[in-house]
């Protein structure tokens, strides 16, 4: 390094070549051979956990996604979406919160942040806990809360055990299919806690409904 | 399993692997702290850097580089946020905004990643990892760097230097954040974090609908997110997005990543001076607030308390993951705001008042229990050095600390340090409330208003990086005063652990006499525990009462 440069210059160009050097090793080697060992050893997580139907993905198993009827004008989208009686129904979402998306929308991932006592926020409980109960014919104080609540990232896949059965007689009425055998779909699906004792319980409705369409 | 025992034995296995893992990685850091040789991987660095490993330099010099390096840093994330529309893998993402991109910079290189954009819909891949994501390596690098230097500070005598920063740098990239981030990102991805250099992919549903699915190098940015207590997320939900976050399991190895340097330098400090009963008092007081920090939220959760719509909804599942539910997202919670890691994996502003208000007040304790990395136990053994001066008062002798006297130029750069974050908090939450536009970024109405705020300012000022995420605060006011608030809650005080640093490396040791306080006691240990609580009580109580206490007790 020439030494006519005043020390301060000096200094803060060494520091350029440290920040740079240090890029190429923490920002592209480390990166890409993560990418790399991925692709090789792990090519299905890696990419996303893509469910497929005949070949073509259809879904990430990680991701939740709408089982809504068709909109009356596919243009606006200020049009509310309605719950197809057909599928079993995830989570409420936020993923739409402000910013024109839908909800279950990845490039709009996240949460209400309504708070613990914004009243907007009871209400709303209040309209879905009445909405579900009537949807799926079941008393409104047994709807359980996950729901009721918008999940943090908008996109949650999983719903509880009890939520899930709760929609059974009506998906199975919907489908023409005997209730038994819905039953046994979301029971094959269930999934205890990680390692028996991490998190909660839980069904994957993505891998649910995805099933269940391959039913009937 | 009922979810009590599961959710009392998944909080007992993070602190079995903790404490399993302490030692070998606290003696690890500390060898790489002691050892005169260089690798052959660090030779290449410094050559390429033009560097001099081997100069001792003294605190104003070290000081001079970590400034050095970190507003280079700042100008480099800066550009390569605002022309990455003419880079790779851009995604066709707009330049980022001049405000954004100055609030971004100083959020990143000061290890506090605070977000005002929404990664998925603003920057593209390279900037997520060869911009953002190396500050992730570095800013806590420079973190631990900076304890390195006041450790040495008490180990060193009549001296007025403390090592050298760019030899710490390196080997703390190298020899510890690399290493250990490499193994947990293929962990994670094995259990289905997303590793890739796509760009957003169509699908038609199973009901026959659109979706747009992201992609992204996630799984590399997400070990050392964790690890290096950053905290910002690749996308918006941050740890709570499934592509983050994908399990239960996923998400014990996050919380266990975001503690275990900050959990292991206290044996590293140990080592280092020679006694390592002084490494278990300082690691006894961050376990003590951490379990009851821990509970405290949990309980709060677990019963709804004081929140009308937790009882309208029947539990606390608003901004929370079924996969995680109450225990997992409330043990989440409380570790990412004692630490200044600031990921989360469910949404903080949808909180009880109770819990909402202790996860503020753990960030005002200023990060310690156990903190950042670095910073954490810098942050501590400033406290430390106060609690012995307090104690030194009541009998009426000079303190002193693992024998170096505590005198009023020692007592001064402690002072300035604990007092410099609590004037930024204040004063920002205090002027931002004062502006009614700035009022009016407020999303909940009443109390809750306010915490949204003061949470912002304590987050940024104590470099923590989680929200109160209804706040909006992408505006031009906002990404101003909260970017300057985290240069200044970072450097400020920097500035004063380097100075003491110095200051106790000049003076010669005192020997141990009977009338010396043991700071390796459980009296020590209580007597510390209470100055922290006592400080930030008594500085921080008028303005927890406007927002959290006034919003649990309205009810």
């Amino acid at each position: 390094m020439s030494p006519h440069l005043p020390s301060t210059l000096r200094q803060h160009l060494s520091a350029l070549r440290m920040l740079l050097t240090l890029t190429v090793v923490t920002g592209i080697a480390y990166p890409l051979a993560v990418t790399g060992v991925g692709q090789l050893a792990f090519e299905h997580q890696a990419d996303g956990s893509l469910v497929e139907d005949h070949g073509t993905p259809v879904a990430s198993s990680l991701l939740g996604q709408n089982f809504a009827l068709p909109k009356k004008n596919p243009d606006d989208a200020s049009e509310a979406l309605r719950p197809a009686p057909e599928w079993f129904q995830p989570r409420p979402s936020a993923a739409d919160a402000g910013k024109g998306a839908g909800p279950y929308d990845p490039t709009s991932s996240g949460a209400s942040n309504l708070g613990p006592n914004n009243p907007r926020l009871v209400t709303t409980i209040a309209e879905r806990r009445a909405a579900v109960a009537a949807f799926d014919g079941v008393g409104p104080a047994s709807v359980p809360a996950d729901a009721l609540t918008a999940s943090g990232s908008g996109l949650d896949p999983d719903i509880s055990p009890a939520y899930a059965y709760q929609q059974v007689n009506r998906v199975a009425k919907t489908r023409g299919l005997p209730a038994g055998r819905v039953r046994k779909l979301v029971t094959d699906h269930l999934r205890g806690r990680d390692l028996g004792f991490l998190g909660q319980e839980r069904v994957n409705v993505i891998e649910l409904n995805h099933d269940l369409g391959r039913l009937g | 399993m009922n979810d009590t025992l599961a959710g009392w034995l998944q909080a007992l296995a993070l602190m079995a692997a903790l404490t399993l893992s302490h030692r070998p990685l606290g003696d690890h850091i500390a060898r790489c702290l002691t050892t005169s040789r260089h690798l052959r991987p660090e030779r290449v660095v410094y050559r390429a850097g033009g560097v001099n490993p081997d100069a001792d330099q003294t605190w104003a010099a070290y000081l001079r580089g970590v400034l050095a390096f970190s507003l280079v840093s700042m100008l480099f994330l800066y550009g390569f946020q605002r022309l990455q529309d003419h880079l790779l893998l851009s995604l066709d993402m707009k330049p980022v905004p001049a405000d954004l991109a100055f609030d971004t910079a100083a959020s990143f290189v000061t290890n506090t990643n605070w977000q005002s954009y929404s990664g998925e819909s603003t920057m593209g891949h390279l900037v997520q990892m060869a911009g953002l994501a190396v500050q992730n390596f570095v800013s806590a690098a420079v973190g631990i760097a900076v304890v390195a230097a006041l450790i040495r500070g008490f180990t060193r005598e009549r001296t007025s230097q403390v090592g050298n920063f760019w030899a710490d740098l390196t080997r703390i990239v190298l020899r510890v954040l690399l290493p250990i981030a490499f193994v947990f990102a293929i962990a994670l991805l094995a259990a289905g974090v997303v590793q890739n250099l796509h760009g957003v992919q169509a699908v038609t549903t199973i009901a026959g609908d659109h979706q747009s699915i992201t992609g992204g190098p996630v799984a590399s940015q997400e070990a050392i997110k964790e690890l290096g207590t950053n905290g910002g997320g690749f996308y918006n939900a941050n740890s709570a997005h499934p592509f983050e976050n994908p399990t239960a399991f996923t998400d014990l190895l996050e919380i266990y990543l975001l503690l275990v340097i900050s959990c292991s330098l206290p044996r590293t400090f140990g080592t280092m001076v020679g006694d390592r009963r002084q490494g278990y008092a300082v690691l006894a007081v961050m376990g003590v607030i951490w379990v009851a920090s821990v509970a405290a939220v949990t309980a709060n959760e677990l019963h709804s308390v004081s929140s009308s719509a937790g009882h309208a909804a029947g539990g606390m599942m608003e901004g929370k993951e079924q996969r995680f539910g109450v225990w997992a997202s409330a043990l989440f919670a409380a570790s990412t705001t004692l630490t200044s890691c600031g990921a989360v994996n469910s949404f903080h502003d949808s909180y009880t008042p109770g819990g909402g208000g202790l996860l503020i007040f753990n960030m005002m304790l200023g990060e310690i229990a156990p903190g950042g990395t670095g910073s954490g136990l810098y942050g501590i053994l400033v406290l430390a050095i106060f609690a012995v001066f307090m104690a030194g008062l009541m009998v009426g002798r000079t303190p002193e600390f693992l024998g170096k006297k505590i005198r009023s130029r020692e007592m001064k750069f402690a002072s300035l340090y604990i007092l410099a974050t609590p004037v930024i908090v204040l004063i920002g939450a205090g002027v931002a409330m004062a502006l009614p536009g700035e009022r009016a970024a407020m999303a909940n109405p009443g109390p809750h208003g306010f915490s949204e705020v003061l949470y912002a300012f304590t987050s940024a000022a104590n470099n923590n990086g989680s929200a109160f995420a209804g706040l909006r605060a992408d505006t031009v006011w906002y990404n101003t005063a909260l970017g300057l608030t985290m240069l200044f809650g970072r450097f400020l005080p920097m500035v004063f652990v380097l100075a003491l640093a110095g200051t106790l490396a000049g003076q010669r040791p005192v020997p141990v006499t009977a009338g010396t306080l043991p700071t390796h006691r459980p009296l020590f240990v209580g007597l510390l525990t209470g100055v922290i609580l006592v400080v930030v009580g008594l500085t921080f109580f008028p303005a927890l009462a406007l927002g959290p206490l006034a919003e649990g007790l309205h009810r």
